[in-house]
């Protein structure tokens, strides 16, 4: 078998830390080849030793059959191995050709020579069929055509071998059907990829072979074909995982969020969400389906009182709370894990254990008469990192030090152990593997099992159809269609989420037969 | 090696690299660095009269570097502290002149008036920056000015058109002739006691109250503070406050403690923008800003003696003082060559 890249015993240490430890990955040429492994687990090293940004401490690697030393990007890149990276490295006010030729301008006579260069662009992207516009601004263009344009810039620069991190994480169910076809055609026209991920069923979709990593060290290469995405998780996790989140029938009671024709407009004025209405109930978790940018951001702002309601109602158990203070929302029964969770959920600086205070601190026991008891700080703190298995050196530890997933957990802990009558969970696992989503999963159930109102909003389109008992589909600010998960399918729920109606999508579903998988 | 030993180590090897650097100034200007450096050593500690001039000039250092550290700790770069200052000097030396009254209410409402006038100056920029934005460094900035030339032309309205105001009554005088006997007359008063206590004040806010907790809560993150339900606005006008009133007791030194009244000024004193620095070199923490204090008022008050013992002259002293800073300020440096040779060390 011919291998164009061979990393053999791989071994990158950082201090006493082994983050790499005797790793092998072998790419054949033509296939598309995925690293798997959990959060942390040393896939991003792996592929920055290959990349030339870390030196490994042992190991060689081979390119196409000769040992080779990367010393740094740019040897990688002179080798024909090419990166696309998770964000993306583009300039949002300079155009697509001007992104690609950034650092290496063709040049005529001293002037930069665009319109070569955007005939080359234009040729390459018709070759693989990813429909760039040479000339669109980055600023302009969506998020999956942002990718399309860092690929571009890989193939432009003559990449052989292409690698992916986490290529998917921020796309739509549809961007990633397109991404998929046109990995596809780049293997076709003999180029060789390796995909990080932890997303089992997207390396089911689209990989030859699988190589695992777990804590840092290989497990080992398996072929794709001859194995299941239980396997995988068993072998990336090191233990079983449920996939299929485990939960019983939900009994909904009585109502605890209600949102009557609520109109809330952006930063710039723009109105995003447009006299949308909701409810959920006590014992259900409502999912809101939808595209990135529907007025999601907006709507849950809005709810915790972080933006000005334009018009419309807001209530939290028949209680009023339009237009009121964060705090005052949160004391009426609001819990909130955000979508952005270093931005909004945490305060990086802070310890786990002043993290766990962020929303009661200026109550007993945290505090008394304004003096703060950080014995009880610390004590909860210790109480949720048990409870929430938040894995940590303790509660003094910065928050910032701690894994993505850890970091959820941390946010989840302190919002699920203030007993909130309605949790609001915003892409509560986004970025995270499999253990730590099944357990976060566990966790809205549970809550829901308690008796409480659940609102889940995900990109993730299994996520909704696995967690909700209810889904309400959000397209241009309103709720345009509400389904049960059991009586539908991803594709209807794609064509409503791209603002078709359910009657149209039923039909728009039976003239595309082939289009239907399942 | 040791964090702990790392972190003793590192300002003493800056210290040294300091003087090293400043001992070449001296020696390429054609002057004795020994000599230079033992004037200054006892400009600092040479007596007893000099160990109370030293102290006596880092009491306002220690008030300048709480004021900055204060409000950096919660996200705001008060370059302020300048003019909260001179104000604060003013008000104290007005109070202090203007009424008779006993010294139990007279001294401490002389400080009271102090640090009011310097939290005023500085809830100007806290408002400007919580509602509309205005960053804080350029409001701050431009209030240096409004102070200097507002309080020049208050000092000739209180003094009917001259250039200083009449000297505090004695009931509103931090003198002390008991640390000044001690320290063989030496100008030296109770404001390194009320620097002192401004350490622990600080220290107590923002590791015991619940205010802290939220202070430095908005300083790492307005976004998730906010999210957590605190009143940011709030929060960042308190800081200024807090900030600006640690600043106008640092006047306070100088018109109750060190001079006894205010005379018009040409500029700056340079002691509010020093305090910048005290912050810095001391971590933005209380206990940091003491050290940062202390070297600061040393090196200033001990260097006057260099022009005298060593002849030399007052600008190459300016440089070697500012060189010794220079290297502690740079301590980052020497972690990162300490490590390497940590490294090198072990590849061996």
């Amino acid at each position: 078998m011919e291998y164009v890249i061979e990393m053999l015993n791989i071994r990158k240490e950082f201090g006493n830390f082994v983050a790499n430890d005797d790793i092998t990955l072998q790419l054949e040429k033509g296939e598309i080849h995925a690293l798997l492994g959990e959060n942390g687990a040393g896939k991003s090293t792996l592929m920055n030793v290959l990349f030339g940004l870390y030196q490994p401490e042992g190991g060689e690697i081979r390119v196409r059959g000769k040992a080779t030393a990367i010393t740094d990007p740019n040897v990688a890149n002179g080798l024909g191995i090419g990166m696309v990276h998770q964000h993306f490295m583009l300039v949002e006010n300079l155009t697509v050709t001007e992104n690609i030729i950034l650092g290496n301008e063709p040049k005529k006579m001293g002037m930069i020579n665009v319109k070569d260069a955007a005939k080359k662009v234009a040729e390459i992207s018709h070759l693989y069929g990813l429909d760039v516009d040479p000339y669109a601004k980055i600023e302009d263009i969506s998020v999956g055509m942002q990718q399309r344009v860092e690929i571009l810039k890989t193939l432009y620069r003559g990449a052989e071998i292409l690698i992916f991190d986490e290529p998917t994480a921020s796309l739509t169910p549809q961007e990633i059907t397109e991404l998929i076809s046109i990995m596809k055609k780049l293997i076709s026209e003999g180029k060789s990829i390796i995909i990080i991920t932890h997303k089992l069923q997207e390396i089911m979709d689209v990989s030859d072979r699988v190589t695992i990593i777990r804590k840092g060290k290989g497990i080992g290469t398996v072929i794709t074909s001859e194995t299941n995405p239980e396997e995988l998780a068993t072998l990336m996790v090191g233990r079983q995982v449920t996939f299929k989140t485990e939960k019983g029938p939900s009994y909904p009671a009585e109502e605890v969020l209600r949102v009557e024709n609520l109109v809330v407009e952006d930063y710039r004025g723009i109105q995003k969400v447009k006299g949308l209405n909701l409810s959920v109930r006590r014992g259900e978790i409502v999912g809101i389906a939808g595209i990135d940018g529907n007025g999601q951001s907006e709507l849950i702002e809005a709810i915790a009182g972080l933006r000005k309601v334009k018009s419309g109602k807001i209530f939290i158990d028949s209680k009023d709370v339009t237009g009121k203070k964060p705090r005052e929302i949160t004391e009426s029964g609001l819990g909130h894990i955000p979508q952005d969770r270093h931005k909004h959920g945490l305060v990086l600086d802070f310890s786990v254990g002043y993290n766990v205070a962020l929303q009661t601190y200026y109550k007993e026991p945290l505090s008394k008469k304004g003096i703060m008891n950080y014995k009880h700080v610390s004590k909860k703190a210790k109480e949720i990192i048990e409870m929430f298995d938040v894995r940590t050196q303790g509660e003094h530890e910065l928050a910032r030090s701690l894994s993505g997933g850890n970091q959820q957990k941390l946010i989840i802990g302190r919002e699920v152990d203030r007993n909130p009558e309605l949790l609001i969970a915003a892409l509560p696992t986004r970025g995270l593997d499999v253990g730590a989503i099944e357990f976060i999963h566990k966790r809205l159930i549970e809550q829901r099992d308690n008796g409480k109102a659940v609102l889940l909003i995900s990109f993730e389109l299994d996520e909704v159809m696995n967690v909700s008992d209810r889904i309400a589909v959000i397209y241009d600010g309103v709720i345009v269609d509400t389904v049960i998960p059991t009586e539908t399918t991803e594709q209807q729920l794609g064509l409503l989420m791209a603002g078709q109606s359910r009657d149209k999508a039923t039909v728009t579903l039976k003239e595309g037969d082939d289009n239907h998988v399942e | 090696m040791s964090n702990r030993f790392v972190n003793i180590l590192v300002p003493i090897i800056s210290i040294i690299l300091g003087l090293l650097v400043g001992a070449a100034v001296m020696w390429f200007s054609g002057y004795n660095p020994v000599m230079g450096y033992i004037a200054l050593w006892n400009g600092i500690f040479g007596d007893m009269y000099s160990i109370g001039e030293t102290i006596r000039q880092i009491s306002p250092y220690i008030l300048a570097g709480l004021a900055v550290a204060f409000a950096f700790r919660s996200g705001l770069f008060n370059i302020g502290v300048e003019g909260q200052l001179i104000v604060g000097w003013f008000a104290a030396a007005y109070v202090g002149m203007a009424f008779e009254l006993p010294k139990f209410i007279h001294l401490p409402l002389a400080l009271i008036a102090a640090a009011l006038a310097g939290a005023l100056w500085g809830l100007i920029p806290g408002i400007l920056k919580a509602t509309l934005h205005v960053h804080e460094v350029i409001v701050t900035i431009m209030m240096n000015y409004i102070a200097l030339h507002t309080v020049n032309a208050l000092i000739k309205a209180v003094s009917e058109g001259g250039y200083k105001t009449e000297r505090i009554h004695p009931t509103a005088s931090l003198r002390s002739d008991f640390l000044s006997n001690l320290t063989d007359f030496s100008t030296l008063h109770y404001g390194i006691f009320v620097a002192l206590a401004m350490v622990a004040v600080m220290w107590f806010i923002l590791e015991k109250t619940k205010t802290g907790f939220e202070l430095k809560s908005v300083g790492f993150n307005d976004h998730a503070s906010q999210y957590a339900g605190m009143n940011v606005k709030k929060n960042i006008i308190l800081s200024m406050v807090v900030s600006g009133a640690f600043a106008g007791l640092g006047g306070a030194m100088e018109a109750l403690g060190t001079f006894g009244n205010m005379v018009t000024r040409g500029g700056f004193t340079g002691i509010g923008f020093d305090g910048i620095a005290v912050a810095l070199l001391g971590a933005n923490t209380p206990l940091g800003v003491i050290f940062g204090a202390s070297l600061f008022g040393s090196l200033k008050y001990g260097a006057g003696n260099m022009p005298n013992e060593a002849g030399v002259p007052v600008e190459i002293v300016s440089i070697v003082i500012a060189l010794i800073i220079f290297f502690v300020a740079s301590g980052y440096i020497i972690r990162v060559l300490l490590s390497k040779m940590k490294k090198k060390k072990e590849a061996k």
